[in-house]
């Protein structure tokens, strides 16, 4: 059946900002799908608060909300639109609990809205835990014991019933939040009441856990007709109990004979007839390691993280099918892209075996608890292809940007076999690790399946990286022993560590005895046709498939590997943007990236597309192959920046930007010296090594001082420091990890935080838009609420930040892009920090100026001026609109991660708020990130002392509006003492009812902290955060934030909130 | 030990050996199925033929020999990428070169299957030679590859003697021109009474035992070979009794009925291969091992009811007028799909309503 003639108008979902269990895939699936959409002549209507995603471009859908995603927004979308189907499936959670609400209340019908794809029967079935037991008893599919309870005493009783442990999980909730495993009735009363607030429906399921059975996961897709296929299956090397999305994966299933996988396969496609999915659905499965008993685990109607991983692993466009499937095409009429030949309806066949890895963010949080469990952690992944297990694990393990490349961790080294035993138990994101020093200690397999039930397959292929390791310690480099270690992977510099060599002489060995990289092609059919897109993987032995034969000139682009606090979606933004650009002016584009869930890894983006680590050996098999005409490392984050050195040393032309300027912003003195000739001030600061030299800087300039590792990601261990103890404990924490560059001590300025980004073609500059961010100074500027256009400065400091930025970029000779961070003080403007590159607000600011400024950069490195290209030099003009950018924070899912905002970054995504008002704006921004805005109700105040005096002018406006104060002694005192009616609440230390019980019993409504000195630890201060977020009650760190809400609060009352697409701007 | 797998085309890869140190003349094919090389390696389709796993590892879930699909390994020898030794698996009884050993198999492994597999898909299947003798003579061998045919595979392949499997349903005779044990499995799962013929057993005893349904089973080798079965499928098809065919069963009925067979440039061997059937209008994903197809169908004897999706050959033929459908795929699926098992209980529906189990 072709496309439905009577679908002309579709309103698509998003999934909103990147948080913790839903991140860049759904920009991806997103994306992808608008395109298809699109292609078929639908007009797309896109709304989605997230503006770091490339779905909210106007190149790919037609109309663009940026508005929060709540019915009322979507209400309004569809009131203003009038689209006469709505896509649900793609968005996420989020996006189909929105239909879902739509549907339930019969607002789709009575305007006339079709629900595409899923019907929300179906979208029941799968989503409420009962109705999905029932139906999968009906078709004698088996499920794990487990009962659907709404009070603490029901799931004790059942917990009871089945035997502990128990496995909590709230209905509706993502990356299962809010649940847990309970050993004990204790643990359950812990987890219980807490997966009974988060639920939307304030249920949760009680299940009987069966943690240490295999855990196997198919993608299935659907037709009208009625036509099933399995994508992919995936198994996890970490058994049940370790939330899919924290466990490490490949695909295909390795440990299941024939026999089990076509078991598990026809019940996948059973359950998918019974629920009449149209489209794609995921279904995860344990399986009973020593029998054929199995249980369905989870079923999701809808594209998810592991159809974005499918998807990428064999080549197969899930989200793009799923869009032909919701227009009413079937299977075997949609034309397979890769083949150009076969059709959708087939199982793609894989000849290379996949593995994908979470990127956690513990590097950045080293005080979270490191724990895993069916609550997810990771924010990214990476994912690796190889034709053998051991070459994809180690492939990976290299693009987690760990500096970790082998398996024989220094951390593990000194342990012995006993405390290795103790190490294994840890469920944790080191556990790959403590494996394989367990096996290099000669624990055995037997043991090791034993305690961490990982199939034992998985560990003699570990097993095996550890064997070849100790043959490279104790065998003469032959070239036999060189291709077997290079087929496993095998990094040169480690290989050279262990047999004591420079990488380079390991490279000019293998050039020598001819082991040499091959590129195979992903092509979802083990080579049975021939395929059409160039999307590559590299590996050893082989023959190679590149092609490296071009009539157009090639430029590499650098990706920016996986999602992390710090580095996100925005530079896969970027990454796609500048490939479009780069197309559009002739040349061939190659992107190099390992990042499943983006689109930059869609294979029909660029002309070729590797994936492959972003390491400079890997990066440079490709230049090898390739010979490109040049490289650009502007887009990709520090992933790409950290490659400039290695593609110089290859000879590869880097556009834009010379390294040696990179240098000279990055570098502390050098910069300095270009200070100096700009005339332009900056805190003071200092570089040093050691504790006592930061201390010595310290005194030197005064407290507080900012103390911070140079080449930083996103403000990678950055603190205030108010005394020498303070940079005592810092400079300890940020030695754990090893640290090749110097660290910085700067003086803290206070002032008003302002940014800009700024495209320069070497002579003139353009800054598409000033951004003045909300909260003052001391906040990272990633975790600061930002607006455009500037609200607060003068003409005349308008003038100085545009003068700076024009004379910084001229005297590093910046061609591309340049960030700079200023602080507008009461005596004058200073520059905080320079980055000769793209930052994560290009995506918004290009999105509510109109200016494309990644495009403009990269005309502006291919060699064209900014006056020829018809946006103007300096400011661009200001924007009708106000949009402001609020960051949004995973907090929930990060225990022991104290939510404090300070000069290191914790945010994980952004939303926006676009309005013609600077108030509107900010309350929509408030909405968009999900924050319930109390109207009234009970504010809890706890200050450090030096924000006391201040914060009385805040409760008094916030007791005026009708919020009832409450404070622990010293704040209650002085805000009595101030005219503010202040009620006292117990400090912990003074006896319950403390201020614990207080936000715990559900009396506050807002919080108000602000810490004390820094990282210090205050207890109380953290446990009063903590507590707020466990119970959701909004917990504001910053004085600013809160004079910010206040005022959303008001705006409250101003009525009507308008919409607006961007596409118009 | 190092093996050479030398291709007509006078290619040569070098790999290592496992399972019998032995060499082998075959013709190459490749097989997609991700899983299942037990299954594979015994299925009697693969007469004469070295079989190439597009999957690079093999051996992961190690083997049980209740998984063999007949008495014995049928591949001449097994190409792969990777021959693992970690056998993990409830039911591992031994590991993959044991097996290949057991049956005096020869087997490569390290080597890019995935270049042979694009060489076989752009110049057809081609024979091979696998050997272990570094000094092999390659003229005398390419000379050998020239001359190879597979020669007498089904009656090389069929059981020797008839085999009954009780049971309380209807009475179903298979005729074994290579059956996988699985067809036969199917049908007594389903509680039917089952007599295995070997292939040769004349149409006259098939019938004199009077049957409520015939299944002609899959098989090796090029259809048109086999004349003397293609007699006795033409006095099956006159009998009016209801047939099923499978694979070869379903070419050997199309040639008994005057339509065509033709080869295949290289086949279809996989557990991935669409297949619509026309009457329901709905695709299923089926498990393949065939190089010819049927053509030149003649309209008024049958009629198609399934077809390929990705190159349009016919996968299934309704005959007109009588109780007999067959197809081109495996509905008893090991390895591969189970998608359409439901054509076993239509042929029990075909056998009528009264006897069913």
């Amino acid at each position: 059946m072709p496309k439905s003639p009577d679908i002309k108008k579709v309103l698509v979902i998003g999934s909103g900002p990147i948080i913790i269990g839903q991140a860049a895939e759904f920009d991806y699936a997103g994306t992808q799908a608008c395109r298809s959409l699109k292609d078929d002549g639908v007009e797309v209507v896109l709304i989605n608060s997230n503006p770091a995603t490339i779905m909210t471009d106007k190149d790919i859908a037609d109309k663009v909300y940026i508005e929060p995603l709540t019915t009322e927004t979507v209400e309004k979308v569809i009131l203003a639109e009038k689209p006469d189907s709505i896509l649900p499936t793609l968005g996420g959670q989020t996006g189909l609990n929105l239909a879902m609400e739509l549907a339930e209340a019969g607002f789709l019908k009575e305007h006339n809205v079709r629900l595409l794809g899923t019907s929300s029967e179906t979208i029941r079935m799968a989503e409420d835990r009962q109705s999905f037991k029932d139906a999968m008893l009906s078709i004698d599919q088996p499920c794990i014991a487990s009962k659907v309870v709404e009070t603490y005493a029901d799931a004790l009783a059942f917990a009871k019933e089945i035997g502990f442990p128990v496995i909590v999980r709230p209905a509706y909730t993502l990356g299962g939040t809010g649940g847990g495993i309970a050993e004990t009735e204790e643990e359950l009363a812990q987890i219980a009441p807490h997966g009974l607030r988060l639920s939307r429906v304030g249920q949760v399921l009680i299940e009987k856990c069966i943690a240490g059975w295999k855990e196997i996961e198919f993608e299935v897709i659907r037709d009208g007709a009625g036509s099933c296929i399995t994508v992919c299956s995936m198994e996890n090397l970490d058994p049940v109990g370790v939330h899919t999305g924290d466990s490490i994966v490949v695909a295909p299933a390795q440990t299941l004979a024939d026999k089990e996988y076509q078991m598990l396969r026809t019940a996948a496609i059973r359950i998918i007839d019974k629920l009449k999915v149209e489209g794609g659905c995921n279904v995860q499965f344990a399986l009973e390691p020593n029998s054929f008993e199995y249980a369905v685990i989870e079923v999701n109607p809808r594209v998810s993280r592991s159809s974005a991983l499918a998807s990428k692993a064999t080549g197969y466009p899930i989200a793009k099918v799923a869009a032909k499937i919701a227009l009413g095409y079937h299977l075997d009429e949609i034309k397979n892209a890769v083949t150009g030949k076969t059709f959708a309806c087939f199982e793609p066949a894989l000849d290379y075996i996949v593995a994908k890895i979470p990127k956690w963010p513990f590097d950045k949080f080293v005080t979270a608890e490191r724990k895993l469990g069916t609550q997810m952690k990771a924010t990214g992944e990476v994912m690796s292809i190889s034709p053998s297990f051991e070459g994809a694990l180690m492939k990976a393990v290299r693009s987690l940007e760990l500096n970790i490349y082998s398996l024989d961790l220094p951390y593990y080294q000194p342990m012995d076999a006993d405390r290795l035993r103790e190490e294994l138990k840890k469920v944790d994101d080191m556990r790959l690790f403590a494996v394989a020093q367990a096996l290099k200690k000669g624990i055995s397999v037997d043991e090791i399946n034993e305690i961490t039930k990982i199939d034992k397959w998985f560990l003699g292929k570990i097993d095996n990286i550890m064997k070849l390791e100790e043959a490279l310690r104790s065998e003469e480099l032959t070239p036999e022993l060189l291709e077997k270690a290079k087929i496993y992977g095998f990094y040169d510099k480690v290989i050279g560590q262990i047999v004591g060599k420079t990488d380079r002489e390991i490279k000019a060995l293998r050039l020598q005895w001819n082991i040499l990289p091959a590129y195979k092609m992903v092509d979802t059919c083990a080579a049975e046709f021939e395929a059409v897109t160039p999307y590559y993987y590299s590996c050893y032995g082989s023959e190679t498939e590149a092609d490296p034969s071009s009539d157009r000139k090639k430029i590499l682009v650098l990706g920016s590997g996986p999602i992390r606090i710090g580095q996100g979606i925005e530079f896969d933004y970027c990454s796609v943007h500048a490939v479009w650009a780069l197309s559009k002016l002739g040349y061939e584009t190659i992107i190099v990236n390992n990042n499943p869930e983006t689109v930059s890894t869609d294979f029909d983006i660029s002309d070729k597309l590797y994936f492959e680590p972003l390491t400079p050996e890997d990066v440079e098999n490709i230049v090898d192959v390739e010979q490109p005409y040049g490289a650009i490392v502007q887009f990709g984050g520090q992933t790409a920046i950290k490659l400039t050195q290695a593609l110089n040393d290859m000879g590869v032309r880097i556009l834009g930007t010379d390294a040696r300027d990179v240098d000279r912003a990055e570098d502390r003195e050098l910069f300095d010296e270009v200070l100096e000739i700009c005339k332009i001030r900056r805190p003071q600061g200092r570089t040093i090594f050691t504790c006592e030299e930061a201390i010595a800087a310290a005194n030197e300039i005064g407290y507080p001082v900012l103390v911070r590792p140079s080449y930083v990601l996103g403000g990678q261990g950055m603190e205030i420091a108010y005394n020498d103890k303070d940079i005592t404990v810092y400079m300890e924490i940020i030695n754990r990890s090893v640290q090749e560059h110097p660290i910085l001590v700067d003086k803290y300025v206070h002032g008003k935080e302002v940014e800009v980004d700024a495209v320069c073609d070497g002579t003139d500059i353009l800054i598409p838009g000033i951004m003045e961010h909300l909260e003052r100074a001391g906040i990272h500027s990633g975790d600061s609420i930002s607006v455009y256009p500037a609200q607060t400065l003068t003409e005349e400091e308008k003038e100085t930040i545009i003068r700076f930025t024009k004379s910084l970029a001229t005297e590093l000779h910046v061609v591309g892009l340049i960030n700079i961070q200023f602080i507008v003080a009461a005596d004058g403007v200073y520059v905080i920090e320079v980055n000769p590159r793209s930052s994560r607000t290009v995506p918004y600011i290009s999105k509510v100026t109109n200016v494309p400024i990644v495009a403009l950069a990269i005309r502006c490195m291919l060699g064209e001026r900014l006056r020829d290209l018809g946006y103007g030099v300096d400011l661009h003009p200001e924007a009708d609109y106000v949009a402001v950018k609020m960051p949004v924070f995973s907090f929930e899912k990060l225990h022991d991660v104290d939510t404090a905002l300070g000069p290191e970054m914790k945010s994980t995504g952004e939303v926006l708020g676009i309005a013609p008002t600077f108030h509107e704006a900010l309350y929509k921004s408030f909405i968009a990130s999900g924050f319930v805005i109390p109207e009234r109700g009970n504010m809890l105040i706890t200050v450090r002392d030096t924000d006391k005096e201040e914060v009385c002018q805040l409760a008094k406006d916030f007791a005026e509006y009708g919020f009832g104060i409450y404070a622990t002694g010293g704040t209650c005192q002085y805000l009595r003492d101030n005219g503010v009616w202040a009620r006292r609440v117990n400090k912990i230390a003074e006896g319950s009812p403390d201020i614990l019980d207080f936000i715990g019993g559900g009396g506050v409504d807002l919080v108000v902290n602000t810490p004390t000195r820094g990282r210090q630890h205050n207890r109380d201060g953290f446990k009063i955060r903590r507590t707020s977020v466990e119970r959701s009650v909004p917990c504001m760190t910053s004085l600013d934030t809160a004079r910010a809400l206040l005022t959303a609060i008001k705006q409250k009352d101003e009525g009507e909130l308008g919409i607006v697409d961007i596409s118009t701007i | 030990m190092k093996a050479y797998l030398i291709l007509a085309d006078g290619s040569v890869y070098t790999g290592s050996s496992f399972g019998a140190r032995r060499d082998a003349l075959c013709e190459v094919v490749f097989n997609t199925s991700m899983t299942g090389y037990t299954e594979v390696l015994t299925d009697p389709s693969y007469y004469g033929q070295g079989v190439i796993m597009t999957y690079p590892i093999e051996g992961n879930y190690g083997v049980n020999f209740d998984d063999m699909e007949s008495r014995r390994i049928w591949v001449s020898c097994f190409i792969v990428r990777e021959c693992t030794t970690l056998a993990s698996n409830f039911r591992c009884e031994a590991t993959l070169d044991e097996l290949l050993k057991k049956y005096d198999i020869p087997g490569i492994s390290g080597i890019d299957t995935r270049a042979i597999t694009k060489k076989i898909r752009e110049n057809g299947t081609m024979p091979g030679y696998l050997t272990t003798n570094p000094d092999y003579n390659k003229e005398e061998i390419l000379k050998k590859l020239r001359g190879y045919k597979i020669v007498d595979a089904v009656k090389t392949v069929t059981r020797p003697e008839p085999l009954h499997l009780t049971g309380g349903g209807y009475r179903v005779a298979l005729l074994d021109v290579g059956a996988k044990d699985n067809i036969a499995g199917s049908l007594h799962r389903r509680g039917l009474d089952v007599t295995v013929y070997p292939a040769l057993t004349p149409a006259e005893e098939i019938l004199a035992a009077k049957p409520d349904g015939i299944m002609i089973s899959n098989g090796p080798g090029d259809p048109t070979d086999c004349g003397e079965v293609i007699a006795n499928v033409k006095k099956l098809y006159d009998s009016d009794v209801p047939i099923f065919g499978i694979c070869l069963g379903h070419q050997l009925m199309a040639l008994a009925t005057g339509a065509s067979t033709e080869k295949l440039k290289y086949g279809h061997r996989g557990a991935n291969h669409p297949v619509k059937d026309l009457a329901l209008g709905r695709v299923y994903i089926t498990s393949q091992n065939h190089g010819y197809v049927v053509s030149k169908i003649d309209e008024n004897v049958a009629e198609i009811s399934h077809v390929n999706v990705n190159d349009g050959t016919v996968e299934g033929l309704r005959y007109k007028g009588k109780n007999i459908f067959t197809v081109q795929f495996h509905p008893e699926a090991c390895p591969g799909p189970q998608d359409t098992e439901y054509l076993f209980d239509e042929f029990i529906e075909m056998m009528g309503g009264k006897k069913n189990a």
